[in-house]
């Protein structure tokens, strides 16, 4: 297995698309899962969601945001990955429900694109909101051609209308009865969809970025307290009922690192300089 | 009868090795060893095989040592024993071959875990290799899930007997709990390398990073070999489930214990997997792994309390482990229950509340219950715990197998040999008997291979 990267794309600042070739998790990778990257020896292991599969190759969309991602964001079409592990995690369940929102926020959108596309496959009727901080950050816009409908909102309002996520989701539930939801961006933006979902007593599936190692239910560091059961998000999930996340707990757990996160980040950036292929 | 006290094996002083994770013990010298082998009685019906789990000829490999035919005495172990530096280090010999030993019962037993890591040591240090062409090629396929200690004997097992073997493993380097679990003071990871390296001199594929289940379906396996074997141990841990268990800085034993060894977070920031350390540390539990995970916390700089719910006597610890603990400096608190972790308001753990216990009638177990002592709670601080009270089956795998039957607490069913519900899949090791010991898995894996073979020649 060689992991070569047959293709890189800037997305937007610090947003990057890669094509890795690795057969095995190409032919069975399924929407909703994903995989884990080692770059090297000593190497973090760098949970992403698989994106979108192509024969012999599959798709992962990295935002930058520690020392692990802003290297692997360096890294070029021709170069290798040392390892990649994967398909892990339980796919989501895509299966016909009749009306289907679909939300993805800033590099979330990269993780709902499987889920949009089987369940337009599946003959659902399928919406779809784009959200991002800004214009730039709405990604991959051309692939949700096939919803029936899709709605873009932005902070700022520079694309679209100017609201956050949930906001709009509110609306448009007001308007439509929608079946089953699908929530994926980040914690606060879940935590907000999930809310309202709750308020309107619609099943809402959100995909946790919970912090790994293994990711194969061994270390137990991901667990997250989903309706009081303790459960592992990359064995159990990625994706729970949004409704019954301790999204307190959750958000908490997202920070235990910052400081180490910090420190190794300044370290690299000394080392490497001004990150400008961010 | 004058019998000799058994020779001590040389151990790096406590306050030097608590600093750092190099190897503790140091094993035999060439003298001390042969020393230690005359003292072996050479029993014509030898117990300390029969306390073997791989049935190794003890006093057979012991005799070449006494005789200075160290290469005579690999040959011997290696037959039985295709991890022998390995399982000289890590096996409870206590309860095994040397608490099986005639002169327990005039003297000390045969200090038989140090010979055997003599002899595998030596034989890498010498670069003595067996000798590993099979007798015949046999033209059937086995796939082998799990590279940790019951997978990696199956394997070798059944490549010396000609099979083509692949072996599964979702990691990204083979050993399981041998380099995850297993700390570098004990168990040097670069012995492990040395005799998984073998297995690939014995033709068998290694096929690492794949989980099996999701990227290669259990049917697929069905159709391509003619014998399964799940080796995939118990890695899931268990919490006990009580207030705050979200708390950062509450870890398993396993996922501290995998940050440091196998992603170096020791070596935090030069590696990039951190690990929170802290001023003062509480492991939870009695077992090896508390007390590698104590010992490792330690070496980190942490003041260090082990907390146990029963006393000193009923830790299941190799007694080895216990007083290299203390040596080292781990204090500890035996007869003490935690109930509470207790966070600040950024959802840190800063203390831990616990109940006194005493000890009451027998269980289940063959122990003394721990029996709470009402109104006796108080707080112990500390930033990180660290709970090391046992596993579940992992069910990465199992999930995806239909038709496999497990029992009620989700490990797979098997017979003594490793026969499972479905045709052609067999398992062991901590699968199906839940967290045990690596020279039980390898005892599983041996059993399995035996009857692959008859069943497929």
């Amino acid at each position: 297995m060689k992991n070569k990267i047959l293709e890189k794309r800037k997305l937007a600042y610090g947003v990057h698309e890669f094509w890795i070739e690795n057969p095995i998790v190409s032919k069975n990778a399924k929407a909703g899962q994903f995989v884990i990257f080692r770059l090297y020896e000593n190497g973090e292991r760098i949970p992403l969601t698989i994106s979108a599969v192509n024969k012999d190759s599959f798709r992962v969309i990295v935002k930058a945001i520690g020392k692990s991602t802003y290297e692997l964001c360096r890294l070029n079409k021709g170069d290798f990955i040392l390892d990649v592990v994967g398909p892990l995690g339980m796919p989501s369940e895509v299966k016909y429900y009749g009306n289907a929102l679909v939300i993805g926020g800033g590099v979330g959108i990269a993780a709902i694109t499987p889920i949009v596309k089987e369940l337009i496959k599946e003959k659902n009727n399928v919406d779809v909101i784009l959200g991002g901080r800004s214009k730039e950050y709405i990604i991959l816009e051309n692939e949700f051609k096939n919803a029936n409908n899709l709605y873009i909102v932005t902070d700022d309002g520079s694309l679209g209308e100017k609201a956050y996520p949930h906001q709009f989701m509110e609306k448009m539930i007001q308007e439509k009865n929608y079946d089953i939801i699908w929530a994926i961006g980040p914690s606060k933006m879940m935590k907000a969809c999930s809310e309202v979902a709750k308020k309107h007593d619609i099943k809402i599936w959100v995909s946790l970025n919970s912090i790994m190692v293994d990711g194969t239910g061994m270390c137990g560091g991901c667990r997250v307290r989903i309706g009081n059961k303790l459960k592992y998000t990359c064995v159990d999930g990625p994706e729970f009922d949004g409704r019954l996340v301790d999204w307190e707990s959750f958000e908490k757990r997202l920070n235990q690192y910052r400081k180490e996160e910090k420190i190794a980040l300044s370290k690299y950036l000394q080392e490497v300089g001004e990150p400008t292929w961010l | 009868m004058a019998v000799k006290q058994r020779l001590k094996t040389i151990e790096r002083n406590p306050n030097e090795r608590n600093k750092d994770f190099n190897e503790v013990n140091l094993g035999y010298t060439q003298e001390l060893a042969i020393e230690e082998a005359k003292r072996c009685l050479q029993c014509p019906n030898p117990t300390c095989v029969q306390g073997c789990p791989v049935g190794i000829d003890i006093p057979g490999f012991i005799k070449k040592i006494a005789e200075k035919d160290f290469e005579g005495s690999y040959k011997v172990l290696k037959k039985y024993n295709s991890l022998p530096a390995i399982c000289g280090r890590v096996c409870p010999q206590e309860i095994q071959c040397e608490g099986s030993c005639v002169l327990n019962k005039v003297g000390q037993p045969i200090s038989i875990g140090a010979l055997e890591r003599f002899i595998a040591d030596w034989a890498i240090n010498n670069n003595i290799e067996e000798d590993i062409i099979p007798e015949k090629r046999i033209n059937k396929k086995i796939a082998i899930i799990g590279a940790g200690p019951a997978g990696l004997t199956t394997a070798s097992e059944l490549s010396k007997a000609g099979f083509s073997v692949d072996m599964y493993e979702v990691f990204h380097d083979v050993g399981g709990v041998l380099i995850y679990g297993i700390p570098e003071f004990r168990l040097p990871k670069s012995i492990v390398k040395k005799e998984a390296q073998l297995l690939k001199k014995l033709g068998v594929n290694i096929f690492t990073n794949i989980p099996v289940g999701l990227a290669i379906h259990p049917k697929e396996l069905l159709e391509k070999y003619d014998a399964i074997f799940i080796g995939v141990g118990a890695g899931t841990p268990k919490f006990m489930d009580i207030e705050g268990t979200e708390l950062n800085g509450v870890y398993s034993a396993n996922e501290f214990l995998t940050r440091i060894n196998l992603m170096k977070a020791y070596k935090f920031p030069q590696s990039d997997t951190p690990v929170k350390i802290g001023e003062k540390i509480v492991v939870i539990g009695g077992g090896n792994t508390a007390m590698d995970a104590a010992r490792s916390a330690l070496r980190l700089g942490a003041n260090v309390t082990i907390v146990y719910r029963r006393s000193e006597n009923e830790m299941p610890a190799r007694k080895e482990e216990i007083k290299h603990a203390k040596e080292e400096g781990v204090k500890f608190q035996t007869l003490t229950q935690p109930v509470r972790y207790i966070g600040d308001e950024n959802g840190n753990l800063i203390g831990i509340e616990c109940i006194k216990m005493e000890l009451g009638e027998p269980d289940e177990s063959g122990r003394r219950k721990p029996i709470p002592i009402p109104n006796s709670n108080f707080i112990i601080e500390a930033s990180v715990a660290i709970e090391a009270i046992g596993t579940n089956p992992n069910k990465l795998l199992l999930s995806q197998f239909d038709g496999l039957e497990l029992n009620k607490w989700g490990y797979i069913k098997a017979d003594e040999f490793g026969r499972t519900s479905i045709e052609k899949v067999f398992a062991g090791g901590d699968i199906v008997t839940g967290s045990a010991t690596v020279i039980l898995a390898m005892g599983a894996g041996k059993k399995a291979a035996s009857v692959i073979k008859q069943a497929l020649y």
